[in-house]
């Protein structure tokens, strides 16, 4: 690693205001390394230098990872799937251009789960990504590439989407910082759609400050999106270095883990209750709390996310963009055809799930019970929220996993949401922070908030990284 | 277990070609996911609201006004088959339903 590329984001963009570093010399760095990536991290990698930015805009020219499915004028934008081979959006997703505005040059365009559905980034049409820590494994998912590229060091940040997790556990898995932000914080526009009422954009970075440097210039209202909300104050950078006041709430329902095998596993347990115990030291006071729904989260995203998709994906046809298979025949056949080839397997699972959710005689007892979990899970937290600050979990009830290990068991990879997804159901804002490694793999570290109380948990997150101490240098070498 | 006719008649709503080996495993892999998910249907819910949508933003407006949209030949060049300025597609045939 050069000393250039081994600076963080934020120090990076200082630099550059300083005129100490170069913005163009940075981003070759970068690109080489991008360039040179053994990880499958990188599904598009910039082929020149950036057009030339304003070294005083705020990110000042330091390079961003994107997820594939976020789209980029111009530049393929595939969300991983084979529907939208050669896909190359007319227009650019607005928290891009966002972040683009304040400087932030594009590095590269970074590997998924297909359509963001998954938790292991082997449902690619590019192929898995390799997690750095331990090629073998998988590197989470569905942001994987962007949380490997980042963990690597092959780019200094980048940004992903979280639906049910799909930010938070492969920020977990490959040892880097992960915020979901709350639900209409950043704009959807130009995002590929999963699930509406619950896919949320957000940074992966290599710290808290440059995750929460990096989502100051994502959030904000888009008239384009009118599900987007303006946060009732702007993203500070944290500078909190105690926990004094704070209090934690542990959920007993998410700690004892599902009754399908969802258990968490002793090492990630040990990791986390030595965070707690470094929490209790920086003055945090810590107790139980209820969360009686929780268990049923997954059940009720399980539901939800896939009738949303179903939905969503039904724009997928062979007629407007990417993938057309036949066309011979009927119109009808030729729907069926470019779906049946064009979507992978767990695509096709979600889009049968979530059809078979909606159908006539199953509505109700299905996608409609699910909605009302949905409110039982939202009034969960409030309760627990007027007792607590924020609510302390595992991200993953795993480290990573080998390759493979999950692909043919739907249900064993769902359950590694089984933390991650009460949040999104809620639309509150969470967050993953490496807490240390069990068996040389990086292990995460939750946090949850009420809605908008994103500059609080990036100062909570703050104190405990300091107290942590976690170094992710050597995989980035 | 879902039986292999309920397969064939989701995928014809959702228009998803299947293979005869993806028919077989569907079956089997959206039971195992069906008989957990289906542990909902046991709590009593009857007086609860659903939530479609977490924050609330409702009743959001904004001014109509008129503002230029992306030119048709960018559109269309994305498109599988351009015909005559317009999305091609193959005659409707009689396979629909």
């Amino acid at each position: 690693m050069t000393e250039l590329t081994e600076l963080g984001a934020a120090a990076a963009a200082r630099a550059i205001h300083a005129r100490e570093i170069d913005a163009g010399e940075l981003f070759e760095a970068y690109r080489e390394r991008a360039g040179a990536d053994e990880l499958n991290a990188f599904t598009w990698v910039a082929e020149g230098p950036p057009p030339p930015t304003d070294p005083a805009a705020p990110l000042a020219g330091v390079p961003l990872a994107v997820k594939d499915l976020f789209c980029t004028e111009g530049i393929p934008s595939q969300a991983g799937s084979r529907i939208l081979e050669g896909y190359r959006p007319p227009y650019t997703a607005t928290v891009v251009e966002n972040l683009t505005g304040a400087g932030v040059t594009l590095l590269g365009k970074t590997n998924q789960d297909e359509f963001a559905m998954g938790s292991s980034n082997e449902n690619s049409a590019f192929g898995p990504v390799l997690n750095p820590w331990d090629r073998g494994r998988v590197p989470g998912g569905s942001s994987g590439g962007s949380a490997a590229a980042v963990a690597a060091g092959l780019a200094p940040w980048a940004i992903g989407t979280d639906t049910g997790g799909s930010i938070r556990q492969p920020a977990s898995l490959c040892g880097v910082v992960g915020v979901k932000p709350t639900y209409g914080a950043c704009s959807r526009w130009g995002m590929i759609a999963f699930a509406s009422s619950l896919d949320q954009a957000g940074p992966l970075a290599r710290d808290v400050t440059d995750a929460a440097l990096l989502l100051s210039h994502m959030v904000g209202h888009d008239r384009r999106d009118s599900t987007s909300v303006a946060l009732p104050e702007p993203i500070t950078l944290p500078t909190a270095e105690d926990l004094t006041g704070i209090r934690l709430g542990v959920p007993e329902e998410l700690l004892a883990g599902g009754d399908d095998g969802a258990g968490i596993e002793p090492g990630v347990r040990e990791s986390f209750e030595a965070t707690l115990a470094l929490a209790e030291g920086l003055g945090a006071t810590i107790d139980t709390c209820r969360l009686p729904h929780a268990p049923h989260a997954l059940s009720a995203y399980y539901l939800i996310a896939p009738a949303e998709a179903s939905a969503n994906l039904a724009r997928y046809d062979g007629v407007r963009y990417g993938l057309r298979v036949g066309g011979e025949e009927d119109l009808a056949t030729m729907y069926t055809r470019t779906r049946g080839e064009g979507f992978g397997a767990e695509v096709k699972r979600r889009i049968m799930l979530g059809t078979y959710a909606l159908s006539s005689g199953y509505y109700d007892a299905y996608y409609g019970q699910a909605l009302k979990v949905r409110t039982k899970i939202a009034d969960d937290f409030r309760a627990a929220f007027a007792r607590f600050d924020f609510i302390a979990t595992p991200t993953s009830p795993w480290t990573a996993f080998e390759l493979g290990s999950k692909a043919d068991d739907p249900l064993a990879m769902y359950l590694n949401d089984f933390c991650t997804v009460p949040m999104p159901l809620a639309g509150i804002p969470a967050l993953s922070i490496p807490s240390g490694c069990s068996d040389g793999l990086p292990v995460g570290f939750q946090l949850a908030g009420p809605a908008f109380s994103e500059n609080p948990l990036l100062q909570a997150a703050h104190a405990l990284e300091r107290a942590i101490g976690f170094d992710g240098s050597q995989v980035r070498a | 277990m879902l039986a292999r006719e309920d397969v064939l008649h989701v995928a014809r709503l959702a228009r998803l070609g299947l293979d005869e080996d993806e028919l077989e495993r569907m079956g089997s892999e959206l039971s195992a996911v069906l008989d957990h998910v289906e542990r909902i249907r046991e709590l009593d819910l009857d007086d609860v609201e659903p939530t479609s949508h977490a924050v609330d933003v409702a009743g959001v407006m904004r001014p109509d006004e008129p503002a230029p949209c992306l030119e048709r030949d960018v559109i269309l060049a994305a498109a599988p088959e351009p015909v005559d300025g317009g999305f091609g597609v193959p005659s409707p045939g009689s396979g629909g339903e």
